[in-house]
């Protein structure tokens, strides 16, 4: 029989050792809704040692300042993002997907940066975070780093994680004014599902023009994929539809979907327009208002 | 469910009752509800052993060698058993459970495969070990030696020349003659009714399209659970979850070769079935690992192995053609309907063929179906199994007929509808049915009259017809001195039968339906009763429950007579009473008769066993509003009405619940239930998460509107619902999508991917 080991350690360092010791063998537990249903479904046969994330101080940290921004602890469930009125507020991009991923239940577990290691092409959590230019704080035995997210993920389930290192947290910069966010995912029910694409973009305004905007995708590569051509095609243009278009038609472009029971590569890429489009239609809507 | 009293619902039976129709609360109620109730898996007993099957990875190979030694070396394992620890097979032994013939070869094979696997998810061997866990990790030391052949997948794809054969021992039957030919066609069929060509010819206009289905599976949310112990003394015991405990120990008797009576089936509480749980899969199994250690084993699938390891309803090839003159009267129909039956010969197609014209008075009709044996599990019953896929052809042409004639869609259907004396085209000529009013009901309901507002917003009507089955019962009822009765049958519950078979009995015995206690026993305690399946519980176990009530009725009269010193003949029973009829001094309640019963000569039981005929057609109609997203091609679901002809509602609550719930698995298979398969034959969706039923968000409210054509084969007119509610669904979404869209879709599942491609076809 296969045994595993549970330790639950409280700080940081106890944990970076414990990692750098196992290696491949242990994994932290963030909310376990990936973790444990890896391990109940036998494709994580190699691990033997799981290491509670969720006693560690950095890991359970919500703080957000107007001028330093957000930083959020790799091991805050989703329901402590939305509920926190200060960041709803401010990052009302983040609240599409943490307000999303599974239901009730799962939102009440589920973690950002369980979202962001478990580096699944799907995950929703990604090209949100990705257009809000955040960044992964990672600590491991020969001390700290900090990568953009949109770096962190390398293959289906693979980062840059090394032997020994950990996600800390997420960091968001501060919401520049007029400027607003979208994170849209498609999938075929109303709840329950794995999205067939999903996009994320921010944009920020200057009366009526862009200033600058980002452009995320989800589940058509084998990492969620950062758009920079179509953040960069808006910079000048008017905040209209027009516009729009070309930079969902970029995204659309930038695609590379394969055909499984999710959908075909046709469709993917097709899905990848519409939903640049209306993300950014309701993210410079948002950012008009904001 | 609703529970406040419908409106709409339209009651055509004229007689009153005093139960029958009213909305109890379900005697198992309390149970369910606070976690009580004990589910197959929930069974426990001392040295309780578990179990785990090893399934085929190939959809097709050859078994070349089986070693279980390192599985045996594993510390905790008890025993090992394969398809050689079955009784030898003599081929060509037919055995036949009431609802239809399989070869036993066939039967053993699909149990533990021996020569070949033929499905992905096959059993293949089984362990029994100390814990869930060892027996896994036993499971995959078993080393299997395959040699992989090519699969054949679909219905045209078996019935090709030179396709790969799946036995190679199978003869076609063609027209009810076996011939010579080897092929993965076993059987086809043809109903013919007055001149096909002749009414073609007679025809302004003729539309003929096809279409093709997917497999899909029944979805109830228990996975199968099963134990046996085969004990020292001879005797096999088995705890299952099934709709049919009889057909359990029947199945089981023949797979392992011993006398019925050696065997006791006691049915747990199901959590679903819809006609997945009548066919045996784990309890042979559990009872040969039982005989090798001695001990109670208990196997439970997890839900890939339900999807892969039991019996969906199968994926088809349906082509109709329909020809109608301008008055709208249809002159000739003609079906082609080849049916995946799965690793082993029989599909539904012989339903299909019974249903897909049925809802109309056709004079000239062909029907040919086709039974395709394929690399896929083998199919098992799924609620008016057969049905949809015909139904989602039919309907489809059906709609646009009338769209071409520029008719109403139910004038159209009204036109031409079946109606009491209209001959079927596979013989059986119509008693009363609800055909008509049923269509008349959709006709009259507000919702087919509301204005559809708003862009890409569409409506879809279809009928579809089910016959509904009768077949055995037993029942006995015994008296209390308090005035209730325990009431025993032997239908396993899953959708509220036991307060439907119970308010039968209490309203002969003029009691109320919470003076019974219905409790359903095992193999050993009650008469012979048929599956939980065909929609026949309510009206033949309730049928069983209205004898057995009349038998103890009267005995009771006796009993009266008895005690007045009269003569039987003059004691009458009315509204809860006993009385004279000749003299009004002499008169007793039921309850205060129940209470002398032990003084006056000792208990009283009743009993009836029945078979009957006449379980009366049930048609089923919908009326749907379908919103499509242009662009993402996502069907949103916003009105659903529900229309079904039931005879009598014994308890309109439940019969709600049964339309709801075939409506609910209609709209997930019309939208977005498949079994996506792999070109290997390897499903690859097999779990909830992507096999994608629909969950609340993704449903209406389903309306309901019951309509009462009095059944005159049943005492209180019953029909049975379970069926045909989930036949109009496909179709009627399908022509809403097609009302919103100009799409004719042809193909199921209508998911938002193939609505989108079609849009891109049309435009192209
Ligand atoms: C019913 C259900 C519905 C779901 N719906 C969605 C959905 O809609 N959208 C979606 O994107 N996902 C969904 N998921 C997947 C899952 O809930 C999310 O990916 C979630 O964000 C994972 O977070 P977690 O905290 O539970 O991660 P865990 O399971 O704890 O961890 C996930 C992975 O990340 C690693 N990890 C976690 N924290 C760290 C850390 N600090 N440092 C290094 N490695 C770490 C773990 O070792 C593991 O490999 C669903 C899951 C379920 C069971």
């Amino acid at each position: 029989m296969h045994w595993i080991d549970y330790v639950n350690p409280h700080s940081v360092r106890e944990a970076t050792e414990l990692l750098a010791e196992h290696g491949e063998s242990a994994r932290i537990l963030a909310g376990g809704t990936d973790l444990l249903v890896l391990l109940r479904g036998g494709t994580m046969d190699n691990v033997n040692l799981v290491v509670d994330g969720k006693s560690i101080p950095e890991l359970n940290e919500v703080t957000y300042d107007p001028q330093a921004g957000l930083t959020l602890g790799a091991a805050v469930p989703c329901y402590k993002i939305y509920n926190n009125q200060a960041v709803a507020h401010a990052y009302p991009g983040l609240i599409d997907t943490a307000s999303l991923i599974g239901g009730t239940q799962i939102q009440g577990r589920a973690t950002l940066g369980g979202n962001l290691c478990n580096a699944a092409p799907s995950g929703d959590s990604i090209p949100a975070m990705i257009a809000l230019s955040g960044v992964a704080n990672i600590a491991g035995p020969s001390g700290n780093r900090s990568v953009p997210v949109e770096d962190f993920c390398t293959a289906p389930r693979q980062t840059v994680l090394k032997r020994g290192e950990m996600l800390v947290s997420l960091h968001f910069p501060p919401p520049v004014p007029n400027s607003g966010a979208r994170y849209l995912r498609f999938i075929p029910r109303n709840e329950m599902d794995i999205a067939v694409a999903g996009a994320g973009v921010s944009v920020v305004l200057d009366n009526g023009t862009i200033k600058s905007a980002r452009v995320s995708l989800a589940s058509v590569a084998p990492t969620p994929l950062f758009v920079k051509e179509a953040g960069e095609a808006l910079v000048g243009m008017p905040a209209t539809e027009e516009s729009v278009r070309i930079a969902s038609g970029l995204a659309r472009d930038a695609a590379r979907p394969i055909t499984d029971m999710r959908g075909t590569i046709e469709y993917r890429k097709h899905l990848c327009e519409v939903l640049t489009r209306r993300a950014l239609l309701t993210a410079i809507e948002r950012a008009k208002e904001a | 469910m609703t529970t406040t009293a419908y409106e709409p619902n339209m009651v055509l039976v004229n007689e009153t009752f005093d139960v029958v129709g009213t909305r109890p609360i379900r005697h198992d109620g309390a149970d369910k509800v606070t976690g009580r109730a004990l589910y197959g898996a929930d069974f426990d007993t001392a040295g309780l052993l578990h179990g785990k099957i090893l399934r085929s990875p190939h959809a097709h190979a050859r078994i070349k060698s089986i070693d279980t030694s390192k599985a045996e070396a594993l510390p905790g394992v008890l025993a090992i058993v394969t398809a050689k620890d079955l009784p030898t097979t003599k081929a060509g032994v037919i055995v036949d459970f009431g609802e239809g013939n399989m070869e036993l070869k066939y039967l053993r094979d699909n149990i533990l495969a021996s020569d070949k696997a033929l499905y992905k998810g096959h059993a293949i061997a089984a362990v029994a070990a100390s814990s869930p866990h060892v027996a896994e990790e036993a499971a995959a030391l078993i080393d299997v030696q395959y040699e992989v052949l090519e699969p054949v997948l679909t219905a045209p794809e078996g019935m090709k020349e030179g396709a790969p054969l799946v036995h190679e021992d199978l003869k076609t039957e063609e027209l009810g003659e076996k011939t010579d030919k080897s092929s993965n066609l076993a059987s086809h069929f043809r109903h013919t009714k007055g001149d096909l060509d002749q009414g073609f010819q007679e025809a302004d206009i003729v539309v003929e399209r096809e279409f093709n289905t997917v497999t899909v599976h029944q979805g109830y949310i228990e996975p199968h659970p099963a134990t046996a112990l085969w004990n020292q003394d001879g005797r096999l015991h088995i705890w299952c979850s099934t709709q049919g405990a009889f057909v359990v120990r029947d199945s089981c008797a023949q797979i392992l070769d011993i006398p019925v009576s050696q065997i006791r089936v006691v049915p747990m509480e199901i959590g679903g079935g819809f006609g997945g749980k009548i066919n045996v899969y784990l309890e042979p199994v559990a009872a040969l690992l039982s005989k090798k250690t001695g001990h109670a084993v208990k196997i439970v699938m997890s839900r890939a192995d339900c999807f892969e390891g039991t019996g969906p309803t199968p994926g088809s090839y349906v082509k109709v053609k329909i020809g109608a003159k301008n008055d709208g009267t249809i002159t000739a129909a003609h079906a082609y309907l080849a049916y995946e039956a799965g690793a082993y010969p029989g599909s539904p197609v012989g339903a299909g063929g019974m249903c897909v014209f049925s809802a109309y008075d056709i004079d000239n009709v062909v029907i040919d179906g086709y039974d395709v044996v394929v690399n896929k599990p083998k199919t098992a019953a799924y609620r008016a199994p057969g049905a949809p896929n015909a139904a989602f052809a039919t309907e489809q042409v059906v709609d646009e007929l009338a769209n071409k004639l520029g008719m109403d869609p139910i004038d159209l259907r009204l036109k031409n509808a079946a109606k009491e004396g209209t001959r079927r085209a596979d013989g059986p000529v119509f008693p009363r049915i609800g055909c008509v009013e049923v269509l008349e009901a959709m006709k009259s309901h507000p919702h087919y009259s509301a204005p559809l507002e708003g862009p890409n917003r569409g409506r879809g009507v279809s009928i579809g017809f089910w016959f509904n089955i009768g077949l055995a019962s037993s029942c006995s009822i015994s008296v209390n001195d308090d005035g209730t009765i325990n009431l025993v049958e032997g239908s396993t519950d899953i959708g509220g039968t036991r307060a439907s078979i119970a308010m039968q009995a209490a309203e002969v015995l003029g009691i109320a339906a919470e003076d019974v206690r219905p409790s359903v026993a095992d193999t050993d305690s009650v008469g012979y009763t048929a599956v939980t399946g065909g929609s026949r519980t309510t009206f033949a176990t309730g049928w069983a429950a209205y004898e057995a009530a009349q038998d103890v009725k009267r005995q009771m009269i006796e009993r009266a007579a008895t005690v007045w010193e009269v003569d039987a003949d003059s004691v009458e029973f009315d509204k809860g009473a006993f009385k004279s009829k000749t003299d009004p001094e002499l008169s007793m309640s039921f309850k205060d008769l129940a209470g002398r019963l032990s003084s006056t000569g000792g208990p009283i039981v009743g009993r009836a066993a029945v078979n009957p005929q006449g379980a009366g057609g049930s048609f089923a109609g919908n009326i749907v509003d379908v919103e499509v997203d242009p662009e993402t091609g996502k069907v949103e679901v916003l009105r659903f009405t529900a229309v079904q002809d039931v005879g009598k509602a014994i308890h309109p609550s439940y019969v709600e619940g049964q339309m709801q719930g075939g409506s609910a698995q209609g709209i997930g298979w019309a939208l977005n239930e498949e079994y996506y398969m792999g070109e290997q034959g390897q499903m690859t969706n097999t779990s909830l998460l992507d096999y994608r039923m629909p969950t609340s968000l993704d449903l209406p409210m389903i309306d309901t509107v019951i309509v009462e054509v009095a059944n005159p084969g049943h005492p209180f007119g019953v029909r049975g619902v379970g069926e045909a509610n989930i036949i109009p669904p496909t179709p009627a979404i399908a022509n809403a999508i097609h009302s919103a869209t100009g799409l004719r879709l042809e193909r199921l599942p209508m998911n938002p991917g193939a609505v989108t491609e079609a849009g891109w076809k049309q435009r192209k």
